[in-house]
This record gives structure tokens, sequence and C-alpha cells, in this order.
């Protein structure tokens, strides 16, 4: 029995701006997980049920528009209502410190924003992320 | 320690009083989130998901699955998207499992087919799901098999099997896959030559995609001598050569797309009415009991040799040349018969 850590890298919303996301997705994979990588513009519904239908262990939003706190909360909502609220949500991207409190508030576990390491992004998901 | 972590939040038939006919129960039902999970289970290799599939074999053998192969970027992705519009447009069922390569390296991967599909997500009719290949070297992964069964046991009337970008002999999908497509693109050249055996042999439609595109005339002509190659019996199937146009242009691409997927239905037929399916089905339950033998007999007799040590002890004896392979192995097989005896 190997368990492996499945992550979906997403884009919510309005946002072409996606070498935030492809990076990552390369670095988890190099990090010995498995990644799916859904593209840009994508809607929260169509996020939470791919989400579903992969059985990821771990959604990561990607957001540079400003749009974080609708997207983010949107996600972890309907992960919920699915019964799937086990698939833990975390966000990056252009995000403002006041927002924090109210993304981490509606669900959202952590928040990244640039400057951070792309090995402090993994030690976190290995410390804080179990195959559910 | 992770592993500890996990077993609480995960609906484990010991944990949660689920039991194994209940879950499959959920599965036949159309529980997208147990089926994912079962498949989870079966590419993690955890030795109770097994125990369901036991449940969900006798309602499987309905659907009509199908390969969808050929070279990286020759469109794959895109076709099997195509198709499962065109399936959804006559209220099929559907489902796709899209394999793509983990890394020798690291063992992680980018499953990134689903990119192409992501407009059926919203779609409770559609399943798409994502498998590594895990080191499985067919083009497919090893889950792919049962994923297919479990599937099936869902209801869905179409199962899509996108498999990695092949080179020239992947070709694992013809033993789950009733129809197989070859997508192949033009500009490749002589290429054709090289793959005459292997892929080329496979397929039960050839689709030439990017069609507008330099070169696709000759790879027609290439085909079709190919094909002419062949001794036809009457009543046999030859493959048909099938022309996608460029993706950009919306009115012929969609009736090529239509075409296609005329010609999939049609060969399904073809399949059921020369008896044909019941040959594949056949191979395809030779293949399953090999493959469980091998996992459940050779597996455990593997581990039990690596975990006493006796496996190292084996590799050092080999370097040393102080016994060779084919002895080592035939003492293993007497004692493994041995044990089996004295245990009856």
């Amino acid at each position: 029995m190997e368990r492996k850590i499945r992550i979906m890298v997403a884009k919510p919303g309005l946002d072409g701006h996606d070498r935030g996301a492809r990076i990552l997705a390369r670095c988890f994979r190099d990090a010995g997980f498995e990644v799916i990588y859904t593209g840009c513009h994508q809607t929260p519904e169509q996020i939470a049920s791919a989400a579903i239908q992969e059985d990821v262990d771990l959604v990561g939003l990607s957001c540079l528009s400003g749009a974080h706190k609708y997207l983010f909360p949107k996600v972890v909502e309907l992960l919920k209502e699915q019964g799937a609220q086990d698939i833990a949500v975390i966000g990056g991207g252009i995000i403002p410190e006041q927002d924090f409190e109210q993304l981490y508030k509606a669900g959202v576990k952590e928040i990244f924003t640039p400057g951070k390491s792309l090995e402090s992004i993994v030690e976190w998901i290995r410390n804080n992320i179990a195959v559910h | 320690m992770m592993e500890n972590r996990n077993q609480s939040a995960r609906e484990r038939p010991e944990k949660e009083g689920l039991d194994h006919v209940e879950l499959a129960r959920k599965i036949r039902d159309g529980n997208i989130r147990a089926a994912s999970r079962l498949i989870r289970d079966l590419e993690d290799n955890v030795p109770q998901a097994k125990g369901t599939l036991k449940h969900i074999y006798p309602h499987t053998g309905k659907a009509h699955v199908i390969g969808i192969t050929g070279s990286p970027g020759a469109g794959k992705s895109t076709i099997t998207d195509e198709l499962v519009s065109a399936f959804r447009e006559k209220e099929n069922k559907v489902a796709v499992l899209a394999v793509d390569p983990s890394s020798p390296f690291s063992g992680g991967a980018i499953l990134g087919d689903r990119i192409r599909m992501q407009r059926h997500a919203g779609d409770p009719d559609v399943f798409i799901r994502s498998l590594a290949t895990r080191g499985a070297l067919g083009g497919l992964s090893g889950a792919v098999g049962s994923s297919v069964h479990i599937l099936d046991a869902m209801g869905k009337d179409k199962i899509l099997i996108e498999t990695v970008g092949v080179g020239q002999q992947e070709v694992d999908v013809i033993n789950h896959a009733h129809t197989v497509i070859v997508v192949l693109v033009p500009g490749m050249g002589d290429d054709i030559q090289a793959i005459k055996a292997g892929i080329m042999e496979v397929a039960d439609i050839f689709v030439i995609n990017k069609s507008h595109r330099e070169g696709t005339r000759r790879l027609q002509k290439e085909l079709l001598s190919l094909l002419d190659l062949k001794e036809n019996r009457s009543g046999e199937w030859t493959p048909p050569v099938i022309l996608v146009d460029d993706v950009l242009n919306k009115e012929t691409f969609n009736g090529n797309i239509a075409t296609l997927c005329q010609t999939i239905d049609a060969h399904h037929q073809h399949l059921i009415s020369t008896r044909l399916l019941e040959k594949k089905l056949e191979k395809k339950a030779i293949v399953e009991i090999h493959e469980v033998l091998k996992s459940s007999i050779l597996g455990p007799i593997i581990k039990e040799l690596q975990a006493s040590g006796e496996f190292d002890n084996m590799v050092s004896k080999v370097m040393k040349r102080q016994s060779d392979p084919y002895t080592l192995v035939e003492d293993v097989r007497s004692a493994f018969i041995r044990s089996q005896k004295g245990g009856e």
C-alpha cells in the first residue's frame, strides 16, 4: 500500500495569469505529489465537482484578480455542501493581509502570498495534509 | 505516521460500519464520492478495496469501452472531450479515464488532460478521473482495469480511456477497450513506416487529426495502402480513416466528430453482431486472472522474502556467484508449494 497525496491546482474566476500556478504544479510534482491542473477561468462549481471526481486531498486556489474574498469561500462552501469538507482548501496570489482573517474564518486553511518559498509550501503540505 | 492519521476521516468499511456490500451499492447508485475513493484505494493498493470489487463485478459488462491512443500532442484529450459532448447529446452516460505519466524521479505527476474537458465538470452524468501511470509501462495505469469495472457498475454507457502519449508499443489499451481509436497527425513523415507494427495494428479506427495541415493526403495514402496489405476476409472490419479538421473550423470539425461518433457505434454493433465482443471479453478475463494471480500470489511471496531479509541474501549470493537466480527461485517455489500443502 502506498498512499500518494493528490492535489488540485485551480485558477478560479476571470484571471489568466497562471505562471504561479504552473510553477507550483511543477514543484508539487517534484515533491512526489500527483497534481491535477485544470487551467484558467474555472468557476467554483467546476472546481468543487472536479475535486470530488478526482478524490484530491487538497485544492490549491490561485487568484491574482482581487476576487478571492468571494471565490475562495465559495469553493469551501460547495465542497461542504457535497459532503467533501475533508478536502482542504488553501489559497495563494495577490491577497492583502487584512483579508486573511476573513478567509480563515470561511474555512481556507492557509494563504501563501508572493515571497513564500516553494520549499515552505511543500513542507506545509507535508505537515498538514493527510491522505483522507 | 501519516497513514495512521489518514485512516480516521476515510470511509473505510470497518471504520464506519460500511461494509463492502453497502459501498458497492452506493457506487451502483451513482455515488461519485464513493466511486472516486474506491478508485483511489485501488491506485494506492489498499488491500480492503478488492473486497468491494467482488461485489461490483457481477454488475459489470454492460458499458462500451473506447480507447483513445496516439503520440503526445496528437489531440487525444481534445478528441476525447468532443466525444463526451457527442455522446451526451445522445443522452449516453459517459466516463473518462485520462492517464498521464508519473515522473520516474519523484514519483509525482502533473495530470493535465482534464484542462480540455473542464466544460463537462458540471454535468452529473459525466465522470472524469485522471490517473498517473505510477510506473506501469503499457501506456495505462495499473488501476485502469478495475476503474473500468467501477464506472461500468455505476451505469455509464460509454467509458473512454485516454492513454498517455504513446510511442510504438504501449498497447495495453487493447486489453481494456472494445474499440480502439489511434489518433495520428500529419507531418511526421516517414515515422509512419516505423510504427507499422505495434500501435498501428491495434487500431479499429484511425483519426488523422489537424487534417488542415500539410502532409494529410500523404499520411492518408500511406495508411490506406498499409490497410490494403492486409488480407481482408468478407465481413471483416477494416479500420476506417477519419479526417478531423482544425478545431477552429467549427463547422467541418463538428461534422468530422459526428462521423467519428457514428463510426464508433458502428464498430460496437459490428463487435456484437459478429460475436467478436465475446472474444474480447474472454481475452480481458484471461488478462485479469493473470494480473490478480501475479499480484496476490507473487506479490506476497516477494514481500515476505524482502521482510525476512532473504531477498537481500539471494542478491548477494547471485553477486558472489555462489548461486544463480534459477536455483534460488526453484528453492522459493518448492518452499511455497510445501507450505501450501502443509496448510491444507
